[in-house]
Parts: C-alpha cells; sequence; structure tokens
C-alpha cells in the first residue's frame, strides 16, 4: 500500500532525535487521532543547519517526518516554508489517499518550529 | 525468513484435510444438487452430509443449520430476518458494543427503517453485564444480538445467563459464534440461543461459506429470494465444495477440539511473557475468560500500523485496532467502549494463534516484538508519559 520511497523513510528514518538546544520547536496533531510531529531547528544565519524530528504515528507518518527534514536541511527561512504538503508526499513518490491529510503533518510542523524561532529572535 | 502467522481471527489457513475433501466437487462431481439425476442427487448427498457434521460440532440438528456464504450474511439475515419476521409485535432490538460491523451495521440499515436500537455497554473486559441486557428490554423488544466472544479482545461473553432472560422475555437471542465455532467447544441445546452464526474459514475449512443455526420452528425472513434451496430460506445454487469443505473442517474442529486448544492456550500463555520482557504493555480484553489463542495488548507510546508494518518485515503477521491501521481511521470501537483512552487504543496489536503455530514461532516473536517497540519509541516523543508541550488541537480527521 506505500510506496518503496515511503517503506525506506519509515524503515530508515532520518534525522530521529531530540535537540536539547533547539533554537525552534514545532508540535502538531494529537495523539487521540493517532499522529503527533515533533520538529526541533537548529538556525544560522538565517539556514536550517540542523534538524530533528519525534513522532507518534503510522509508517506514514514517520515517512513525512524523516522526508521533510531532508528537505529542510540547508534551506534558508523562506525556503523552507515554501514546502508544502503535497511536495512532501511528492517526494515520497505519493502518499495513500487516506493518509494525506492526518499523517501528512510535517508542513505544518515545521511552520511551527520557524514561527518558534522567529517569535523567540525578534 | 521464518514466515509466523498470528491473524487467526483474520482468516485460518484451509487444512489439507478439508482440501482435499473438497476437490471432487469442483470438477467430477460438479452437479447442482437441485438435478434429479445422480449427478445432482451425489451432491445434495454432500451437502446434507456437511449440514449433519456442522450439526454434530454445534449440537443443533442438521435441520436447524443453514448454509450462507459467510458470517457476515449469517449476521445480517439472523438480524435483518427476525426483525423483520416480529415487526408488528415490536420494533426494539439490543445489540452490545463489543459486535462485528455486520452486526453494527445491519442495526443501523434496522434504524433506518424505523426501528430502535439499544447499543449495551461493556465494563473495562469487554463483559456484557446481563443485567443491562434486562434493563434494556422493552415490551417492543423483539430480538437481542450478542457476540459470543471478540475477535478483536477474545473476552468470551455470558451468553446462557443472557439467553436464559431473552427465553423468559419470550425475546428472540441470536449469537455470533464466528470466533468461537469450531475453535471452542459450542453446545447450542446447552447456551439456549435461538440463532447463531459461523463461519468456515475460522476453523481452517474454506472463505465463502458459512451457516446460520435457526432453531427449530422459528420464522425467519429470507435475506436472498428465489429458489427453494435451503428449503426456501436461502436461495442461489449451493456452493457445493465450499459446504463440503465446511462439514469436513466441522468435523476436524470436533475430534481435535481438545488438543488444538490446549496447544494455543499454551502458546498464548507463552506469548504472554512479553508483558515481563516490555515495560508499559497492557493486555486487553479479559485476562482469564477469553478465546484460547488469543493475546491483544496496548503498547503505550507507539502506534499500531508502524507495529505491524516493522513486524510485517520480520515476517510475523497480526492485527491492530488502531485508527491509522483502519480504512475508515478511526479507533476501534470495541477497545473505546471498554473505556480505554483514544491515544493508548492507538498502540493496538492483536496476535491470534492457530493450531499450526510452534514453539519457536512464539520464540521469535518474543525476540523480535521488543525490538519493534523499542525501535518506534526512540521515534515517539512520548516515553515516561503521555502530553507534551505543543500537542493538541482538533483532529484533522474526524467523522
Amino acid at each position: 500500500m506505500y510506496s518503496a520511497k515511503v517503506m525506506d523513510h519509515f524503515s530508515n528514518p532520518r534525522n530521529v532525535g531530540d535537540m536539547p538546544d533547539a533554537d525552534g520547536v514545532g508540535t502538531e496533531g494529537n495523539p487521540t487521532c493517532g499522529d503527533v510531529m515533533q520538529i526541533f531547528i537548529k538556525v544560522k544565519d538565517g539556514r536550517i543547519v540542523d534538524i530533528k524530528f519525534k513522532t507518534f504515528g503510522c509508517g506514514a507518518a514517520i515517512a513525512v517526518s524523516s522526508m521533510i527534514t531532508e528537505m529542510a536541511k540547508g534551506k534558508t527561512l523562506d525556503e523552507a516554508l515554501t514546502i508544502s504538503k503535497e511536495s512532501v508526499a511528492n517526494e515520497l513518490e505519493g502518499l495513500p489517499p487516506q493518509k494525506m491529510h492526518c499523517s501528512n503533518l510535517g508542513a505544518d510542523a515545521l511552520k511551527k518550529a520557524i514561527e518558534d524561532y522567529k517569535s523567540k529572535n525578534k | 525468513m521464518r514466515r509466523c502467522y498470528f491473524d487467526h481471527v483474520a482468516t485460518n489457513p484451509l487444512d489439507a484435510r478439508v482440501f482435499d475433501a473438497m476437490l471432487p466437487y469442483f470438477k467430477e462431481e460438479f452437479g447442482n444438487p437441485l438435478s434429479m439425476y445422480e449427478l445432482g442427487s451425489k451432491a445434495k448427498e454432500a451437502i446434507e452430509n456437511a449440514r449433519g457434521q456442522v450439526a454434530s460440532l454445534t449440537n443443533s440438528k442438521a435441520s436447524e443449520i443453514i448454509f450462507t456464504a459467510s458470517g457476515a450474511e449469517s449476521n445480517n439475515f439472523a438480524l435483518r430476518g427476525i426483525a423483520l419476521a416480529r415487526q408488528n409485535e415490536g420494533k426494539h432490538v439490543i445489540v452490545s458494543r463489543m459486535e462485528h460491523h455486520s452486526i453494527l451495521n445491519s442495526a443501523r440499515f434496522l434504524e433506518k427503517m424505523g426501528f430502535v436500537v439499544t447499543y449495551l455497554p461493556v465494563d473495562k473486559h469487554g463483559v456484557v453485564d446481563p443485567d443491562t441486557v434486562k434493563k434494556a428490554i422493552t415490551k417492543e423488544t423483539t430480538l437481542i444480538s450478542v457476540t459470543h466472544a471478540s475477535s478483536e479482545v477474545g473476552t468470551i461473553e455470558p451468553i446462557k445467563e443472557i439467553a436464559d432472560i431473552a427465553r423468559e422475555k419470550k425475546i428472540i437471542f441470536h449469537t455470533d459464534a464466528v470466533a468461537t465455532t469450531g475453535n471452542i467447544p459450542i453446545n447450542i441445546k446447552e447456551l439456549g440461543v435461538d440463532l447463531l452464526s459461523m463461519a468456515a474459514h475460522q476453523f481452517y475449512g474454506p472463505k465463502g461459506a458459512g451457516a446460520l443455526y435457526v432453531r427449530e420452528g422459528l420464522r425467519i425472513v429470507p435475506l436472498i429470494y428465489g429458489g427453494i434451496q435451503e428449503n426456501g430460506r436461502r436461495a442461489g445454487t449451493e456452493n457445493v465444495p465450499a459446504i463440503v469443505g465446511m462439514g469436513r473442517a466441522a468435523e476436524l474442529a470436533g475430534s481435535e477440539m481438545n488438543s488444538r486448544m490446549e496447544h494455543v492456550g499454551r502458546l498464548r500463555d507463552k506469548l504472554l511473557n512479553i508483558k515481563a520482557s516490555v515495560e508499559n504493555v497492557h493486555l486487553t480484553g479479559h485476562p482469564d475468560n477469553r478465546l484460547p489463542g488469543h493475546a491483544s495488548f496496548c503498547v503505550e507510546f507507539i502506534e499500531g500500523e508502524a507495529m505491524l508494518l516493522l513486524l510485517a518485515a520480520k515476517g510475523v503477521y497480526a492485527a491492530s485496532g488502531s485508527a491509522c491501521s483502519s480504512k475508515a481511521l478511526k479507533a476501534s470501537p470495541v477497545l473505546l467502549s471498554m473505556g480505554l483512552p483514544s491515544s493508548l487504543a492507538q498502540g493496538s496489536i492483536v496476535f491470534t494463534l492457530g493450531k499450526d503455530n510452534s514453539d519457536e514461532d512464539i520464540e521469535y516473536l518474543l525476540a523480535e516484538f521488543p525490538q519493534v517497540i523499542k525501535r518506534l519509541r526512540e521515534i515517539s516523543p512520548y516515553g515516561k508519559g503521555w502530553g507534551i508541550e505543543g500537542e493538541g488541537g482538533q483532529c484533522i480527521v474526524q467523522k
């Protein structure tokens, strides 16, 4: 039911972990619905130099988290903000329709992490 | 890679002896049981032989067994057939919250037809209290349906007690025994039920074969109209090989019942040791009064579908009642009705064992499963407890 790319990112997720000294943290989702994503970013000169995630959820949710950390790493904050649910799904070679919305929380969690960073560094 | 099939509530493998019994009825003995010539009468004979085998497994009369195409059909037939047959006496039906979708969705159909349905609550182990049945009965009640055992949590319900209450009030009582027939002893006369559903593929028979026991003399409205098959109560040319297979599977289940129960019960108890090696794993369903081969858990801080995928990659096949693993994206109503928080229900995992599982299968699972849990917990933001900063808000998928 999942693409090979989804299975790869689910089985070998990239950038898993906590980041105690994160510059920004974004959390999206609710465990009662099934999926919760937490994204931590480290920012230097307006660029995401390090990124980690923690996710509670299904295979798609974990793959989405892993993929978005790869897509965002090294990007400027403005570039990272252009990452959408659709672009994450495309990079994963598609998600099953029923998982497109509930498990595709990465873009929202990343946005929140960037907002968190910006509010702390006004 | 080792392949461990622990999803016997989904379906069972076909027993080779059952397959052998079915084979001639695909090709050589292909006749229509209604035909007058020998080819027909041989097929007819085979069906009646199977009917006797199913009746003997369940201590009922052959004339009380109606063959159907599935457990779901039997459940639809029972609910709709009895509610409609008795609608002049009342339009109230009682079912429990532990029921299979084929019961719940039949109940919803009846609601659309103007019937009133009461959904009985259950306790934390998933047990229906017979007293709540008594209290739910009104003058309008014509039918009660409570499952014999839930395939999701394995809890065996107090069917005899509920049947006694129903009989006293002259209400028809049906039980969905799809998960139990062929797996634990079923004595219909002793249980005192009026109708009982069963499915062959739950006891090493073929898919596409089910049966409904209907107590002698009970009036039921057919689900399928047509010819005079099954005494006019279930039309359609009979699926002779499948019915023959169901009969043979019933015969084998009867003669091997004790050894199969002992085998899967012992393996299940061994599997329960998982709780000793991993923290924050909870057994769901009744701790003792449950199906012998059934072990169901909720694992905290991780999600069921992700567990199923990692287990499948190791050749272990199981089931889950988590929202993400269901097509409807909703956590199992059975788990929620037992009072489990939906976050915990997301960690549902169900192992159901069969006669062909071995000690080595269980040992393999006991070695691999803690690693799967550990790996997913390393990814999870939860760990010491539930609740992290920033979570919350509306569920994105709600129905």
